[in-house]
C-alpha cells in the first residue's frame, strides 16, 4: 500500500524539464506583480524626500503667507485648501443630487432596455477628457450659469470649476450606489411590496438604507477625485499667477491641483531647485495624503457592504 | 362566520382596488428622469457648442489643420505634433502597460496563494488606482525624468519618460479589468485542463487567456482610451507647451521635445485671443473622435467575442 504513493507522487510532479518552465513562469509572474509595488513605494519616496527638503529650504511662517504666490516666495496652504474646498464643495453639490437620483432610477425603476440605452450615456460622460471639461467650463458654464446667474466679474472662477468637476464625479456617484444598490437583495423589495409599499417607498426607505455604506463609500469617492481633479481646475479657476487667500466662490482662485499644473507650466517652467520647483512636490504631498486616506476610508464602506448581503 | 367576513371582504376589497393617483410617487419618477436628463442635456450642450466653435476652422482649412505643425500665429497652426505625439504615447503605453498588467492579473487570479504579500499587493494597486493623475506626473518627472537625463538622453522630457508616466498611470486599471476578466472564467474549464494532465500554466496559456481574451481586450483599449485624453500628468512630466519643431528623425522623434492633443488643448485654451478659442475647440474634437474611436474600438472588440457562460 505504502510503495504505491511513493511511485504515484513523482509521476504526478511530473518531468523535472517541466517543473522547471513552471518555475520560470512563476517567477516572471511575481516580477511583474511586484512592479506595482515599486511604482507605490516611487510615489511615496519622491514625494516624501522633495517634501522634506522643500520644509527645509524655507520659513515655516511662508505657509501661512497672504496668499499663493510661489515665485515670490510665498507658500501660502489655507490659501490652496481654502481653494480646494470651494471646488470640491460646489462639484459635490452638483454630483450627490444628481448621481444619487440616477442611481435610484437606473436601479430601481428603469425598464433594462430603458437602462441599457441610458447607462451608456453616463459612460461617454465619463470617458470626455477633464481639459475638454475645463474649457467647457470656461466658455459656457463661466458666461452663462455662472455670471448670468450669480453675477461673477470674469468667465474664470472657482464655480465654473466646481460645476465642472461637479459634472465628472456624476458617473462616478452613479455607478457605485447604483452596484450598492442592485446588490441589495430583492427579498427585501418583495417584502417592502408585499406590505402594500409603493416604489417610491420602497426605493427611500428601504433599498436606500440598505445600500447606505456604499452609498456612503460612492460620496467619499467622488470627494477624493474631485480634490484631486487638475485640468478642469487648471483652465476654468483663473488665478494662474497665484491668488491672495479667498472664500469667495464666484471670484478667480487656486487649488492644490491648479497650483500644481501652474508651477509646472508658468512662464519659465520650473527646473533647478528653486522652492517654488520643489513646493510642486509639497502640494503633490498633501494632495497624496488627502486622496489616500479618503479611498481607504470610501474602501471599508465597499467591503462592508459586499459582506453584509 | 360567514358573517364577520361578509363585513370585512368589502373593505378590504375597496381599500386594495383604491384608486387614490399617487401624485408624490410620480412627482418623484419624474425627477429621477430629469436627474439623468441633466447628463444627457450637458453631454449634447458641450458636444454641440465644441462642434460649432470648430467646425468653421474644419471648413475654412480642412486637411491643413491636421497636417499643420504648432504655430503661434493661429492662421497656420495645427495639430500634427499632437497627433504624432498621442499615437506614439499610444504604443508605448500599449507595449509597457498591457503586458506588466495582464501578467499581474495573471498572477493574481491564477497563481497567488491567499497569503500577505498577495493581499498587500491586491490592496495597493486598489489604492494606486485611486491616486490622481497630476501625481503620477511627479513620479513621472522624479523617477522617470531624472533617470534619462543622468544618462545624458537630452534632459529627460522625452515622449519615452511621457509614456512610461502614462503606462504607470492606467496599470492599475489594467490590471483591475484583466483580473475581472480572468475570475469571469468559469472554474470547470480548468477543471477540465487538470484533468488532462494539463500544467498550470498550460491551463492559462490554453484555456483561461483565450477565454478572457474579450474582457481584457475592452479593459485595456477602455484604460488606453482614457491614457489618451489625460493632460495632468504630461505637463508636469515636461511635454512642451507651445510651438517647437522636431528635426524630423527617428532621434529628434524619440528623444527630443514632445506633445500630444490634450496637452495642445490645454495650451491653446491658455491663450486670450480669439482665433486661439476656435482653434482649442477644433482641436477638442480630434481628440472627442480620437476617444470615441478607441472606444467604440473597444465596444466592437466586445460583441464580437463576447462570449456567455
Amino acid at each position: 500500500m505504502s510503495a504505491i504513493p511513493g511511485a504515484i507522487g513523482p509521476s504526478l510532479q511530473g518531468s523535472p524539464q517541466r517543473r522547471r518552465n513552471e518555475l520560470a513562469v512563476r517567477a516572471v509572474l511575481t516580477a511583474a506583480a511586484v512592479v506595482s509595488v515599486f511604482i507605490s513605494a516611487g510615489i511615496v519616496v519622491s514625494l516624501i524626500f522633495e517634501a522634506i527638503t522643500f520644509v527645509t529650504q524655507i520659513e515655516i511662517a511662508d505657509l501661512f503667507a497672504a496668499g499663493w504666490f510661489p515665485r515670490r516666495g510665498m507658500f501660502s496652504i489655507p490659501t490652496v485648501l481654502a481653494g480646494t474646498l470651494i471646488v470640491t464643495g460646489i462639484a459635490m453639490l452638483i454630483a450627490t443630487p444628481i448621481g444619487l437620483l440616477s442611481a435610484i432610477y437606473l436601479s430601481e425603476y428603469a425598464a433594462p432596455r430603458t437602462r441599457s440605452i441610458v447607462k451608456p450615456i453616463l459612460e461617454i460622460l465619463a470617458g470626455i477628457p477633464s481639459v475638454v471639461l475645463g474649457f467647457f467650463a470656461l466658455v459656457w458654464i463661466g458666461p452663462n450659469i455662472v455670471q448670468a446667474f450669480f453675477g461673477a466679474p470674469t468667465p474664470f472662477s472657482l464655480a465654473a470649476a466646481g460645476i465642472g468637476v461637479g459634472i465628472l464625479a456624476i458617473p462616478l456617484v452613479a455607478s457605485v450606489s447604483e452596484d450598492a444598490m442592485r446588490a441589495v437583495p430583492s427579498g427585501l423589495r418583495e417584502a417592502s411590496y408585499g406590505l402594500g409599499a409603493r416604489r417610491l417607498t420602497t426605493s427611500i426607505r428601504v433599498v436606500v438604507p440598505a445600500a447606505i455604506s456604499g452609498i456612503v463609500a460612492a460620496l467619499i469617492l467622488a470627494v477624493s477625485r474631485a480634490i484631486g481633479e487638475t485640468m478642469v481646475v487648471a483652465v476654468a479657476a483663473g488665478a494662474t499667477g497665484g491668488s491672495l487667500f479667498t472664500t469667495d466662490p464666484f471670484g478667480q482662485g487656486t487649488t492644490l491641483t491648479a497650483a500644481m499644473a501652474a508651477l509646472a507650466t508658468g512662464s519659465d517652467q520650473v527646473v533647478g531647485d528653486g522652492a517654488a520647483f520643489l513646493s510642486l512636490f509639497f502640494l503633490g504631498f498633501v494632495l497624496f495624503v488627502m486622496t489616500m486616506a479618503l479611498n481607504v476610508i470610501g474602501d471599508v464602506f465597499v467591503r462592508r457592504t459586499r459582506q453584509r448581503y | 362566520m360567514s358573517t364577520p367576513q361578509s363585513v370585512v371582504a368589502p373593505v378590504i376589497h375597496g381599500s386594495l382596488t383604491r384608486s387614490r393617483p399617487d401624485v408624490i410617487g410620480g412627482i418623484f419618477s419624474v425627477i429621477l428622469l430629469l436627474s439623468l436628463l441633466f447628463s444627457l442635456a450637458v453631454l449634447g450642450i458641450l458636444i454641440s457648442d465644441q462642434l460649432s466653435r470648430g467646425m468653421p476652422v474644419f471648413a475654412e482649412r480642412g486637411v491643413d489643420f491636421l497636417t499643420s505643425s504648432l504655430s503661434s500665429n493661429p492662421a497656420k497652426a495645427g495639430v500634427l505634433q499632437g497627433l504624432i505625439g498621442t499615437a506614439l504615447l499610444a504604443v508605448m503605453v500599449a507595449l509597457f502597460a498591457f503586458p506588466i498588467g495582464i501578467l499581474t492579473a495573471v498572477y493574481l487570479e491564477e497563481y497567488a496563494s491567499a497569503n500577505l504579500l498577495t493581499r498587500f499587493i491586491d490592496i495597493n494597486i486598489r489604492n494606486l488606482a485611486g491616486v490622481p493623475s497630476v501625481v503620477y506626473g511627479l513620479l513621472g518627472l522624479a523617477i522617470f525624468v531624472a533617470a534619462f537625463s543622468t544618462l545624458g538622453i537630452g534632459n529627460g522630457r522625452n515622449i519615452i519618460t511621457g509614456g512610461l508616466t502614462l503606462a504607470v498611470l492606467i496599470l492599475p486599471l489594467v490590471i483591475i479589468t484583466s483580473a475581472e476578466a480572468i475570475r469571469a472564467v468559469p472554474n470547470a474549464l480548468r477543471e477540465g485542463g487538470y484533468g488532462l494532465g494539463a500544467s498550470r500554466w498550460q491551463v492559462v496559456r490554453g484555456l483561461v487567456l483565450p477565454s478572457a481574451v474579450p474582457g481584457i481586450l475592452t479593459g485595456t483599449v477602455l484604460s488606453l482610451s482614457r491614457a489618451l485624453g489625460e493632460t495632468a500628468p504630461l505637463i508636469v512630466a515636461g511635454a512642451v507647451l507651445g510651438s517647437f519643431s522636431n528635426g524630423g528623425s527617428i532621434g529628434e522623434l524619440f528623444g527630443g521635445s514632445y506633445t500630444a492633443l490634450p496637452v495642445i488643448v490645454y495650451d491653446w485654451a491658455r491663450k486670450p485671443q480669439d482665433e486661439f478659442r476656435a482653434l482649442t475647440s477644433a482641436a477638442i474634437i480630434v481628440l472627442l473622435v480620437v476617444t470615441f474611436l478607441a472606444n467604440a474600438f473597444a465596444i466592437i472588440l466586445r460583441n464580437r467575442y463576447d462570449r456567455r457562460w
